[in-house]
């Protein structure tokens, strides 16, 4: 997110502290003073994780201490899973099968790398999924699994995590 | 001296044979029986003289005494089933198993057949009759799996459990992610090496390792899980591309047999898996994971297979149970 705030002792720390005060994780302040900006202004651009539904709590505490908030940049989809897809990928129309994921509106395919043997040989591919939690990870997973079902692909899935 | 009658002289039991006659266990064999001959003598068999006359003549004893003579009227203390494993009926196992309980004989088997269709039915008899049915070699060879369970871990809540089970296809697997062998390359190199068979669905489409996890499953928790309900995928529709793949990311693939009740997960699938990942382990060894509440997660690797490595685990059964029912040492 890209901050504004008053360019006084102290602000940049009470801009940070509500975050850790939610939850949330800094992974970088980008601090630069921009040459001919002659306000008494300061934009900062914060890197950061937070949390599911801890964002509102954030801004909120963030307009309290002053801040102003010029632009939320939120990459949403957090969960990351890699499967191998086997089988007539073409023949089983392969954008359909990517486009079931996509179109659930928590899950999509972030990339697709794949090779292509000889015509009429299976061909084999790697698909990434980025979804927004766990549970939504679990489910578009499912929707591949049936849609393997259906074409007669082979799905090799991750072993997850021992939990 | 416990004594014991053996029903089966394949690879497992001219392995157990040979380690009894060879090492002082105090254990004797009264009875043997192949699948064409029997033989019996209270005083002890000559061992040496048996498994000559079977390399010899293909089978070891006298043809007009049958594996359910020596299991009805032979003199012992436990019966080791060691016949091949028929997965449709587990006979004629079962059987002898059967008419060895019956008699109030222990019994100790490698048999895959018997414990995964009658497990429920051959527990509660050896039970009714206070003998024991122990079958430590029916899964992860040498593996001391069963042991670890009953007493190792006795106390825990085994609440998942993942294994590499069976050697076939992780030797297939290596070969494929390491040398980028096809499929059928190396099912070729597995046959030329003896670890595969002529017919190797039974390994490839996950059916061994499916038997394996529906044993594990009904001995750590009792749920009657038979073979059609464990879901499986075998390893024979797999590229040499989703090797290199997976090798791209770090990982590779393994055919993995999970159990995990809370999550209604009983399976049999090839699935990507870091290549750090203790489970992944080379050529035809095994290896499990569990789960369980108090040691967290405990792993055991060795090798799954093997005349000796499998008569380990039947070795180590019979000493249990001479040490405690047959006498202490």
């Amino acid at each position: 997110m890209k901050l504004e705030m008053k360019d006084s002792p102290g602000q940049l720390v009470a801009a940070l502290k509500p975050i850790s005060d939610v939850g949330g994780n800094i992974i970088a302040v980008i601090h630069q003073r921009e040459p001919d900006l002659d306000d008494d202004t300061l934009n900062v651009q914060i890197v950061l994780e937070l949390p599911e539904g801890h964002l509102e709590k954030l801004v909120a505490l963030l307009k309290e201490q002053g801040v102003h908030i010029q632009r939320i940049g939120e990459e949403r989809l957090l969960y990351k899973r890699t499967v191998i897809l086997i089988g007539h990928l073409m023949h089983t129309d392969l954008s359909d099968t990517v486009d079931q994921i996509d179109s659930t509106g928590f899950a999509e395919v972030c990339e697709l790398k794949m090779n292509m043997p000889a015509v009429n040989e299976r061909s084999t591919s790697r698909i990434t999924i980025k979804a927004v939690s766990k549970g939504d990870m679990e489910a578009a997973i499912a929707i591949l699994r049936r849609v393997s079902l259906q074409k007669s692909l082979l799905l090799i899935e991750p072993l997850e995590e021992i939990a | 001296m416990m004594n014991v009658a053996l029903i089966g002289l394949g690879s497992v039991g001219k392995g157990v044979a040979a380690i009894l006659a060879k090492k002082d266990l105090g254990i004797k064999i009264t009875g043997i029986a192949d699948s064409k001959s029997g033989c019996m003598d209270r005083n002890g068999l000559d061992i040496a003289d048996l498994l000559l006359k079977k390399t010899k003549n293909g089978y070891c004893g006298d043809k007009e005494i049958s594996a359910s003579d020596v299991v009805a009227k032979g003199d012992y203390d436990a019966l080791i089933e060691v016949t091949p494993t028929n997965a449709l009926t587990g006979e004629p196992a079962i059987g002898y198993i059967k008419a060895a309980l019956i008699r109030k004989k222990h019994v100790v088997t490698s048999n895959k057949g018997p414990i995964a269709l009658a497990y429920k039915e051959l527990h509660a008899l050896a039970i009714k009759k206070g003998v024991a049915l122990r079958y430590e070699a029916t899964v992860a060879g040498a593996i001391p799996i069963m042991h670890m369970l009953e007493h190792g871990l006795a106390g825990n809540e085994i609440l998942a459990l993942y294994g590499v089970l069976n050697g076939t296809c992780n030797y297939i697997l290596t070969r494929m992610a390491d040398e980028g062998l096809t499929y059928e390359q190396a099912l070729l190199e597995a046959r030329e090496m003896g670890y595969a068979e002529a017919d190797p669905t039974y390994d490839v489409q996950g059916i061994d390792a499916a038997i394996k996890l529906v044993i594990l499953a009904n001995t750590i928790w009792g749920n009657g899980i038979r073979l059609v309900d464990v879901d499986r995928t075998g390893i024979d529709l797999l590229t040499a591309d989703a090797l290199r793949l997976a090798d791209d990311e770090g990982c590779t693939i393994r055919l993995i047999a999970e159990a995990i009740p809370r999550k209604h997960i009983i399976r049999v699938s090839p699935r990507i898996i870091e290549k750090n990942h203790p489970l992944v382990v080379e050529g035809t060894l095994n290896a499990l994971t569990l789960e369980t509440d108090l040691a967290k997660e405990i792993t055991l690797i060795g090798r799954g297979a093997g005349s000796t490595e499998t008569a380990s685990a039947i070795i180590g059964d019979l000493l249990f149970i001479k040490d405690r029912y047959v006498q202490r040492a």
